[in-house]
């Protein structure tokens, strides 16, 4: 059922339902007032100057530039794309995002925007924001959004399922839609804010690292609260442990509710300090965002040029 | 891809207003002190900060007997709701002035600005705001109808936490109606006297505080004049029992808050993401300067590799240096003498077989410093198990079961605080009833509240300080 590589422990903890369960309850618990603590002091510290400017074009380098609107048309994605390859035209060493995310009947537009840049084309299925649909209607979600060319797929897990305890069904789901992705990379949204618990985070962390997730996500940026420092704290705690127990790298993306660039920064830090330095990059770590791109921008010429230039000197799709 | 590297984030020291040279405090005016000055060095730098009039003994005389005057003609008979006043407006002057202190604190300490600014100085005023909320409610806290000072209280704090020891000392006493006479350690005396200032702005009537600075000799004569009649102290075991001998056969009331060495028991079922946290904060929080601080870690078996692996890498990442950059997590050891004494004691649990690991975080080249350390496979009979480092060295010892765990928390002189970590409420509620420990803290550590008595058992000394139970060491109950 899991991959080879895994130790036997974990890959013994995915043989049943029972052992899924014992294994996920006996992870260790998080206390809700420690990791709170932790989040608020790491967030205090200061960066400034060269590293607030290698901060900034970090930061840059992660966004997955993203509109999840039922209003999306294919023009706003153009205008998505185009702002993703040349975030800042005038300043042309401004770094690209790292991806466009979209629906999966844009993806196609969201291609022929990027082509040839290098950025990746994301593309939430599984039917996102809710998941709630049949196993069938999410893979042919997926098979859609893969077909047309998407090099990464966010999937949403089954909540549902999740509260119920029926952690197999959620395991299996996140090993089918892996499959479906082929070479796509798969980031697992466990929507967190439905979540509520640290303890549940962690749990839902560990069961789609198990099940073979690219990256954790946090949120669908659909429901309140969805990306906070505390819980990706405990995120990145989760994927750190995997790497100490398996060798692998796997990634963490924070989305929804990231707006400034004070407040990328402060999840830098918990990469840098929770994580370790080799998750800063756009491999292993993501801002699912929209708005934050912007104030990046900004706060990058306001780095440069010693004086702050205002919204209207970025573009505002 | 270059590594993250913090830019500096220096506070300004000009914040400080650091001046040239203090001097005591005595009747309400700052007075040239008779006794031999001493030089305040900034222990980041080893650069000397202030020089620092002391009192001798004939200032002491003049302090005890202003003291006195003050607590019979105006503090002693003022209501306590007057008294309650000048409390609440010493307490809104520190506020004011506490980024002022925060810096002065840092250059006289060494310990991270951070700390000063977001743990000391907002628990000074908020000693200040509690005990001011006493001093009109004394009938009410439990002593009889109409409790009464002690009368002139003779106070010795240490170096640790200059402000906040201060406070500790002064706020209760005051609030109960006592007149004090402090002495201020003599590598931190700065604060103390910025205090001074304080109690001049709130207006407070001369007498009621008074603030010596000097070394040993000041504070072994303030023991020992016939009229102070109550000693208050904070500081070394070895201290604390001259003071106790001294004191003995005398009408004086003591007070004694003296070393620790407390354990910090995380069971395997401890969130130990936290733990690790805890562990974190509570040895290396003020540079291990703390007298409660957890430095011996017992680990369950089970667990203690994970942890130690976890804990390891936690550390990594604390950083050292500059007490003044914001971003610093450890700072200056405050002493040259307490460096060589932790080092010592470090090489001990070397040559006793502890293997020990230190963080790989730069170490300045300048001022005292002492990279986090932490000494695994220490047993029970090592010195590094027995005795107060009180510095950023961590003994790490193992356990089987929760009655070993306690068998081994409570095997030491001392017995002033502990931790516990586990996810269990009835497991942490069946140890804590159990450890001898003046605070237990359950899955957190070094937590401090006003309204939370602290105090030891054993060799780290009796009386409480904080809380109504606070309030007695200062009343003729």
């Amino acid at each position: 059922m899991s991959a080879p590589t895994l130790p036997a422990a974990l890959a013994d903890a995915t043989r049943d339902d029972a052992s899924l369960r014992r294994f996920l309850h006996g992870l260790p618990g998080v206390d809700q007032v420690g990791v709170e603590a932790r989040a608020t002091a790491l967030a205090t510290r200061s960066i400034k100057k060269s590293s607030k400017l290698w901060a900034i074009d970090t930061a840059i380098s992660m966004v997955d530039l993203t509109t999840l609107e039922g209003a999306d048309t294919h023009g706003k994605v153009r205008a998505l794309t185009a702002k993703a390859r040349r975030p800042d035209p005038e300043r042309p060493d401004t770094p690209q995002v790292a991806a466009v995310c979209v629906y999966p009947d844009l993806v196609a537009t969201a291609v022929d925007g990027l082509k040839g840049t290098g950025i990746g084309v994301a593309s939430v299925a599984t039917a996102f924001p809710s998941g709630r649909s049949s196993r069938q209607v999410k893979l042919a979600d997926v098979a859609l959004a893969v077909e047309s060319g998407a090099t990464e797929v966010d999937m949403v897990i089954d909540r549902g399922a999740f509260l119920e305890g029926r952690y197999g069904e959620v395991f299996e789901e996140i090993q089918a839609v892996k499959a479906a992705c082929g070479d796509a990379h798969l980031k697992v949204i466990l929507e967190t804010g439905e979540l509520v618990t640290y303890d549940n985070v962690r749990r839902a962390s560990w069961l789609a690292l198990l099940a073979g997730g690219d990256f954790i996500k946090t949120s669908t940026g659909k429901v309140s609260p969805a990306a906070t420092l505390p819980v990706t704290h405990v995120m990145l705690q989760a994927v750190r442990d995997w790497f100490t127990t398996t060798g692998e790298l796997r990634g963490v993306k924070p989305a929804g509710g990231i707006r400034t660039t004070k407040d990328a920064i402060k999840y830098l830090v918990a990469v840098h300090e929770v994580a370790g330095e080799q998750w800063l990059t756009p491999e292993l770590f993501r801002f699912g965002a929209s708005s934050l791109l912007n104030d990046l921008l900004l706060q990058r010429r306001t780095q440069h040029d010693g004086h702050y230039s205002g919204p209207d000197y970025v573009a505002v799709d | 891809m270059p590594a993250f590297e913090y830019a500096p984030a220096p506070e300004s020291r000009d914040l400080a207003n650091l001046k040239p040279s203090y001097r005591p405090f005595i009747d309400g005016e700052f007075v040239d002190g008779g006794g031999e000055p001493l030089k305040t060095v900034n222990p980041a730098t080893e650069e000397v900060l202030a020089e620092v009039s002391t009192a001798s003994a004939a200032d002491i005389d003049t302090a005890v007997k202003a003291a006195r005057k003050a607590f019979e003609k105006t503090w002693g008979p003022m209501p306590g709701s007057e008294r309650a006043k000048y409390l609440f407006r010493i307490a809104r002057l520190i506020q004011e002035r506490s980024r002022e202190l925060a810096v002065l604190e840092t250059l006289d300490n060494g310990k991270p600005i951070k700390e000063s600014r977001d743990s000391d100085l907002p628990l000074v005023a908020a000693h200040f705001f509690y005990h001011a909320g006493w001093a009109d409610k004394l009938d009410y806290a439990g002593y009889g109808p109409d409790p009464k000072p002690l009368g002139v209280a003779g106070q010795i704090i240490p170096w640790n936490f200059p402000l906040l020891m201060l406070a500790w000392k002064i706020a209760p006493a005051l609030a109960t109606g006592n007149t004090v006479v402090l002495k201020p350690a003599e590598t931190t005396p700065l604060t103390a006297l910025v205090f001074g200032e304080i109690c001049q702005q709130a207006g407070l009537p001369p007498g009621v505080v008074n603030i010596l600075p000097g070394a040993g000799d000041v504070g072994a004569r303030l023991v020992e004049h016939p009229g102070i009649d109550k000693i208050a102290f904070t500081g070394s075991t070895e201290v604390g029992k001259l003071i106790q001998r001294q004191v003995a056969g005398t009408p004086k009331r003591l007070t004694l808050e003296l070393g620790g060495k407390a354990a910090n028991v995380v069971f395997d079922d401890a969130p130990l993401d936290q733990a690790v946290e805890g562990i974190v904060n509570g040895i290396f929080f003020n540079q291990g300067h703390v007298c409660c601080a957890g430095s011996r870690l017992l680990a369950q078996e089970s667990v203690a590799e994970e942890l130690l692996d976890k804990l390891r890498h936690r550390i990594s990442t604390l950083r050292l240096g500059d007490p003044l950059d914001k971003n610093t997590d450890v700072g200056a050891i405050n002493s040259a003498e307490q460096l060589t004494r932790i080092r010592e004691l470090a090489d001990s649990g070397e040559a006793e077989g502890a293997q020990r690991w230190t963080s790989p975080c730069p170490v300045p080249d300048r001022g005292f410093f002492f990279a986090p350390t932490v000494f695994s496979g220490v047993h029970q009979s090592m010195r590094i198990a027995r005795e107060e480092i009180f510095g950023p060295v961590l003994s790490v010892l193992t356990f089987r079961t929760p009655d070993e765990a306690v068998a081994k928390a409570n095997n030491t002189p001392y017995g002033l605080s502990a931790g516990i970590w586990s996810e269990k409420g009835s497991r942490i509620l069946w140890t804590a009833n159990r450890l001898r420990a003046g605070v237990v803290w359950a899955n957190t550590f070094n937590r401090f509240d006003p309204a939370a008595p602290f105090g030891g058992y054993q060799e780290s000394g009796f009386g409480r300080e904080g809380g109504r139970t606070g309030l007695e060491g200062y009343l003729s109950v």
